[in-house]
């Protein structure tokens, strides 16, 4: 399919280039809805391989490329049901979401993720799978989980270890502050920055002279140079799932979930 | 360094040319989460803009809790 539309994210092909597009008010909160996008975007990669070399991520929403997990969604799910279906749903949304962004890692297309705004959390985690960070220059950073007595659960640990130097992750992750993007293309992670509203034309940009390489060539690179710490990744799911049964992560959901307070972000 | 009072102006003008707000209706001991109509998302692009035009960094926890003009210029000034 070289198009799609769908509530939550759109693609299109051309050019050489798939653009996916998310789209999910306010913030692209992924929750089911993202996800079931999601994983028909992935069904898909395959099919683009011998169409296309590059693939773009980005947002159309104004506060950003991605707030993260839909918390809302999550915190309501778990208390629907009892303690241990709970924390089998939320095992099986995350092996889910990991097989889709782990799809997307291992993509022969070279990926560039295009931020702006909050690319908090899972939103941050979708924008680490990419080959290339291109950031607008008011992107904000951040693993706020430990404020909610989680970790990160989409496979952020891993891969920032994977790209990171290890007291730049402890950083993010042990303070749960946010880091804009000089910051961290000072830390090596992000691989340009742009002024406000041009991450997308230069992600486009980038792409096409990402064409003028040799296919086969530039997957060898990327296979090369890019292992996807799977250990790590499944490890990660354990843990999250182990913490999620404290008692701590429900209190810290629930004040998130109804906190009218101006910086719900801030515990 | 930046004296005090020139940081804490620095600040209310940026406020107001970003916001579009009239300068003269900031003032610097009011809620600015209300004087300037901003949510959380709105906060944070604020926290940005202040990082990038005094060139520091500004911890989420050291903001904690602020919501006036004078308190963040003090906050900024221990960092210049």
């Amino acid at each position: 399919m070289e198009s799609f539309r769908g509530q939550a994210l759109s693609w299109t092909l051309k050019n050489g280039v798939v653009e996916l597009a998310l789209h999910r008010e306010p913030c692209n909160e992924i929750g089911s809805l993202t996800l079931d996008e999601l994983e028909q975007f992935v069904a898909n990669l395959d099919s683009f391989n011998n169409q296309a070399h590059a693939l773009i991520i980005y947002s159309e929403m104004k506060p950003g490329f991605c707030a993260g997990a839909d918390l809302r969604e999550l915190f309501y799910r778990s208390q629907e049901s009892a303690p241990r279906e709970a924390v089998a749903g939320v095992r099986a949304y995350l092996e889910r979401i990991h097989r889709v962004l782990n799809t997307i890692d291992a993509s022969p297309l070279t990926t560039i993720a295009a931020t702006h705004g909050v690319t908090f959390g899972g939103g941050f985690e979708l924008a680490l799978v990419c080959d290339l960070i291109i950031a607008d220059k008011m992107t904000r950073f951040c693993f706020p989980e430990l404020r909610l007595g989680l970790i990160p659960g989409f496979g952020g640990i891993p891969r920032l270890k994977r790209d990171l130097g290890n007291a730049v992750v402890r950083d993010l992750l042990l303070t749960g502050r946010s880091f804009n993007a000089t910051k961290l293309q000072q830390a090596g992670l992000v691989s340009q920055i742009v002024g406000e509203g041009e991450s997308l034309r230069v992600a486009r940009a980038t792409a096409a002279q990402l064409g003028k390489f040799d296919r086969r060539t530039a997957v060898a690179a990327k296979k090369f140079i890019k292992p996807i710490p799977y250990e790590e990744l499944q490890r990660e799911i354990d843990i999250f799932c182990d913490l999620f049964v404290q008692p701590a992560v429900e209190v810290g959901l629930r004040r998130f979930v109804e906190s009218e307070d101006a910086q719900p972000y801030l515990p | 360094m930046t004296a005090p009072d020139e940081t804490l102006e620095q600040i209310l003008n940026l406020a107001a040319n970003h916001f579009k707000v009239p300068r003269e209706k900031l003032t610097p001991d009011e809620d600015f989460f209300k004087t300037l109509g901003i949510d959380s998302l709105q906060a944070l692009d604020l926290l940005t803009r202040l990082e990038h035009h005094f060139r520091v960094e500004l911890p989420d926890y050291e903001l904690q809790g602020v919501s006036d003009f004078r308190t963040l210029a003090n906050r900024i000034q221990t960092r210049l």
